[in-house]
């Protein structure tokens, strides 16, 4: 299998304080890896880091087998960051023109909007079923929709790695399903997902790996192999319906 | 109507300030937005010791306000840098240390005090034809910017990390962004002058964003608003023989009081 992130001693500091120590990751091409921890366990912090969005103070991230400092081929990744949905509702932008957005990824100046990116804007909208609202203004979706928009916005560039920072965070149960339908289709293409999330029970039913963190990687590994060790995982502070769900 | 553009300086006056207008307004949009509206108060407070500078050293003001506005502009994002991302001390801070210079050139150099309110006040009607092409050019340049980085800087406002991710040198766009707001600002000096620069960088763009449209409408809009507000003020200037800084300014919040009051009753189309 090919390697579609490979984190190598990776520790980064968050002021004076250690958020991240010595992390170790290879994630495989086609993978969905669930990223879990409690509250400040670095999950944020690593994906931040591994996007170039905070400095390593040591290691080595490679995406696709290149350097994270050498990396250009930003429209190989998607990202959709924690709190997603707390968009500025005053913010004058149509859910197209938010979309049209992610077809600037690893784009060269000048950056100019194609006919195909055009294209790619309907067919992203059309996966998360928002293509009769790309009229609208951002500012009056719900919570969940303007999600969906965010997440239309990271694949229209046709990502090969998927990073979703919390997604569900703040979006009503029918919507939550949605969105989990959506990733189904994500992964069914082959496209690798990271998803840090909460929602504990009901992502073990999607994913295909877990990555626990607390400051350190705790465990990677298949899901059943995390159940097989639920109780130490228990005892470490994780919450125990991620094993609950499937046998 | 017509016996007012039959003179020449009023058709300076018109074509300057349309021009500078636009850029105020296109630029306002992005600020306003970012949450940096004020930014362009600070900039003037800074080109207030470019322009005492420059008439100490016996250099043309507007060029001495230019250079301090970049440098300015510049030394914001550094000290902003070292205040751990404080915007506003930093602002606060540089546009202080430069207004208090300013302030003691004039105590000291006395005598240029008239021409000094003319940089404070705004001279539109007083234009010279050197300062119109300068102005059209600057103006010019801001626009054609804005127009070339408009993607990115679209970008960087919805979401400044979404933008980093999307492999946009953040760093160099904010740069770029603070050195056009420190442009437009020293071109709007002489249309409105130092005091009220920034009320055409965040009124315009204010008004537009009332009408909850799409982001290239609001940026239209803005200008469209800009233009006009510059038009009436000029006319009301003309014909009840007022200052045009204060009636360009009064014409524009009297508009953004009006579209706001629009909104709030539910006048104006929402999308």
């Amino acid at each position: 299998m090919e390697t579609a992130l490979d984190i190598s001693d990776l520790s980064v500091k968050y002021g004076n304080a250690d958020a991240l120590l010595g992390i170790n990751l290879k994630i495989e091409k086609g993978d969905f890896v669930g990223l879990v921890g409690p509250n400040g366990s670095g999950k944020t912090t690593l994906i931040k880091a591994v996007l170039g969005l905070l400095p390593a103070r040591q290691g080595t991230i490679k995406l696709f087998g290149t350097d994270l400092k050498d990396f250009k081929d930003w429209n190989e990744i998607g990202y959709v960051p924690q709190k997603a949905a707390n968009i500025d509702p005053n913010f004058p932008a149509s859910v197209e023109e938010v979309v049209q957005m992610g077809c600037l990824s690893g784009k060269k100046f000048p950056k100019k909007i194609t006919e195909q990116d055009k294209k790619n804007v309907e067919n992203a909208l059309k996966l998360v079923r928002m293509e009769s609202l790309s009229g609208k203004m951002i500012g009056e979706l719900s919570g969940g929709q303007q999600q969906r928009v965010l997440i239309a916005k990271a694949l229209v560039s046709e990502p090969k790695l998927l990073f979703l920072d919390e997604p569900t965070t703040g979006i009503d149960a029918k919507s939550r399903k949605e969105f989990y339908g959506i990733l189904e289709t994500l992964k069914k293409q082959g496209i690798t997902i990271i998803l840090v999330s909460h929602d504990t029970g009901r992502i073990d039913k999607h994913i295909t790996k877990i990555a626990s963190l607390n400051g350190r990687l705790e465990f990677y590994g298949t899901h059943k192999e995390f159940c097989s060790n639920a109780n130490k995982h228990e005892r470490a502070g994780y919450d125990h319906r991620l094993c609950l769900h499937r046998s | 109507m017509l016996e007012i553009l039959s003179y020449t300086f009023m058709q300076r006056a018109f074509v300057t300030g349309i021009f500078v207008a636009i850029a105020c307004a296109l630029l306002g949009t992005f600020l306003v937005l970012r949450r940096y509206a004020l930014i362009g108060d600070g900039l003037a407070h800074i080109s207030f010791g470019g322009v005492a500078f420059g008439l100490l050293v016996g250099i043309t003001p507007f060029f001495g306000a230019l250079v301090f506005a970049i440098f300015g502009a510049l030394g914001i994002i550094k000290l902003k840098e070292g205040l751990t991302g404080r915007g506003d001390s930093a602002i606060g801070i540089i546009s202080h240390a430069s207004l208090g210079l300013g302030i003691l050139i004039v105590s000291a150099a006395r005598g240029f005090n008239v021409e000094m309110l003319s940089y404070l006040f705004g001279s539109i009607l007083a234009i010279k034809s050197s300062e119109v092409a300068i102005s059209i050019a600057l103006a010019g340049a801001v626009i054609s910017a804005i127009i070339v980085f408009y993607n990115d800087l679209f970008h960087m406002t919805f979401s400044e990390e979404s933008a980093r991710v999307s492999g946009t040198d953040v760093g160099k766009l904010n740069s770029l962004l603070m050195i056009l707001t420190a442009v437009t600002v020293v071109v709007s000096m002489k249309v409105v002058g130092l005091l009220l620069a920034s009320a055409l960088i965040i009124l315009p763009a204010s008004s537009a964003l009332q009408f909850k449209t799409s982001f290239r409408k609001t940026l239209l809009l803005a200008s469209a608003i800009s233009a006009g507000s510059v038009i009436v003020g000029l006319t009301v200037a003309y014909y009840y023989d007022l200052a045009p800084s204060g009636t360009i300014v009064i014409a524009n919040a009297l508009l953004f009081t009006c579209l706001l009051l629009a909104r709030r009753a539910g006048i104006l189309n929402k999308g």
